[in-house]
């Protein structure tokens, strides 16, 4: 085994335990993780691939934001200290908006993002 | 369902003219006989004082022209309601109450004394009403007025566009003491249906406050928060959103944002406008005609 393969094993192990630890999370879901700020998403754009179970966790910076995905019927409140998570299978190749549905202030009808499945 | 009113009788009514009576609204019909006598009102939206930006090159002006063209109506209105975003939006609090003072001292211009409020988002949202209610008081209730029951429905004190489990037993309550056939109108911000959730352009429990109106048979939603005239039915509720006095938004859906449409600077304040209600003591209850700012 090369020093290469092994530490991709280790790297590999470590993010299955990870998940693992996190409450909810299968091991065989991928996470992605998404930080709120007024006013936007970081990344702003998430490539996905098409029957592949993602959770999607999402944190925030100052205050109190919406994640909203209406295209997969899914929502969740992102309060500062807390990690929200949400849970799709991409069943379709397409261009998705999220946004925040939380009134954040001035910046807030330009808050938004883009999924993307491949 | 088609709606027809007599455009003659209606600017008898109004003492207005020139322009163009909206129909195929879906009004409802045959409740004028509860309406105790002819009246109308105003609704204007959406006025977004403190907004300034390339949208609107006239913001300082817009709503001192909407308050004097709403003035120049050949016959006053009974009352005038503001249906939110009386003030454009800012984090700093301070800030928040001097547009709300300017706001009031500007409408206070209006002959109609009259003035009934409900908040918009960028009222209510970051404080959860706390300033728009010392100055305009409280952001739900009701009132009757010749015969029409008026509900005005808060959903956006709590940011999340939520109308709230205690505001819906609120006005199941209120529902409650009313005849079925009893025209209502209610009085809101947001589409109480999903009419554009990708912009936002939703209550997300209006649903549950629709449930509770539907079995009455004499209801009109009017609204705000899309800045533009649109009609829609749910089930034989029709709702009606106003026009903006600060810039137009595009059609739900038109266009993958929804930026403000670009101030034309060879027609100024287009898009812009106002809207009256009549109600009427024979036929549809209720008819409605838009005004536009452009030629106020």
């Amino acid at each position: 085994m090369s020093r290469f393969a092994f530490a991709l094993g280790a790297i590999l192990v470590g993010a299955a335990a990870l998940a693992a630890a996190l409450p909810g999370i299968a091991q065989s879901e991928r996470v992605v993780r998404i930080t709120a700020k007024k006013y936007e998403f970081d990344p702003p754009k998430v490539t996905l691939k098409r029957g592949e179970p993602v959770v999607l966790e999402l944190t925030t910076l100052d205050r109190v934001h919406g994640f909203k995905l209406p295209a997969f019927g899914v929502r969740a409140d992102v309060a500062p200290g807390e990690v929200a998570r949400v849970r799709i299978t991409p069943d379709a190749a397409g261009k998705f908006d999220f946004l925040c549905d939380s009134f954040c202030g001035s910046g807030h009808e330009d808050m938004d993002g883009e999924i993307v499945v491949e | 369902m088609p709606y027809h009113v007599d455009r003659r009788d209606f600017m008898k009514l109004a003492g207005i003219g020139g322009a163009v009576f909206a129909s195929g609204l879906g009004l409802p019909k045959a409740a004028g006989a509860a309406v105790q006598q002819d009246f109308f009102f105003v609704q204007l939206s959406d006025t977004h004082w403190g907004f300034a930006g390339a949208p609107n090159p006239e913001a300082a002006n817009t709503l001192k022209r909407a308050v004097a063209a709403a003035n120049a109506l050949a016959r006053q209105p009974d009352f005038i309601v503001f249906t939110g975003d009386l003030t454009h939006t800012t984090d700093d609090a301070q800030e928040r109450r001097r547009r709300m003072a300017e706001f009031r001292d500007i409408v206070s211009a209006l002959k109609v004394k009259d003035v009934r409020y409900i908040p918009g988002e960028h009222d209510a949202s970051l404080d959860r009403g706390a300033a728009y209610q010392e100055f305009f008081g409280k952001p739900n209730y009701t009132f009757d007025h010749k015969g029409i029951h008026f509900i005005a429905l808060d959903n956006v004190s709590d940011p999340g566009a939520l109308i709230g489990e205690s505001q819906l037993a609120w006005l199941s309550a209120d529902l409650a003491q009313l005849k079925r056939d009893q025209p209502i109108v209610v009085l809101t911000h947001r589409p109480l249906f999903d009419l554009q959730p990708d912009w936002d352009w939703a209550t997300r429990d209006g649903a549950k406050a629709v449930e509770l109106l539907t079995p009455f048979a004499n209801v009109t939603v009017f609204y705000g928060h899309i800045h533009q005239e649109h009609h829609h039915m749910t089930g034989r509720i029709p709702h009606h959103a106003a026009t903006s006095l600060i810039f137009p938004l595009p059609a739900p859906g038109s266009q993958p944002k929804r930026a403000p449409l670009a101030w034309d600077p060879a027609a100024p304040f287009k898009g812009l406008g106002f809207r009256e209600v009549a109600a009427r003591t024979s036929g549809p209850a209720l008819g409605i005609e838009e005004l536009p700012l452009n030629k106020g």
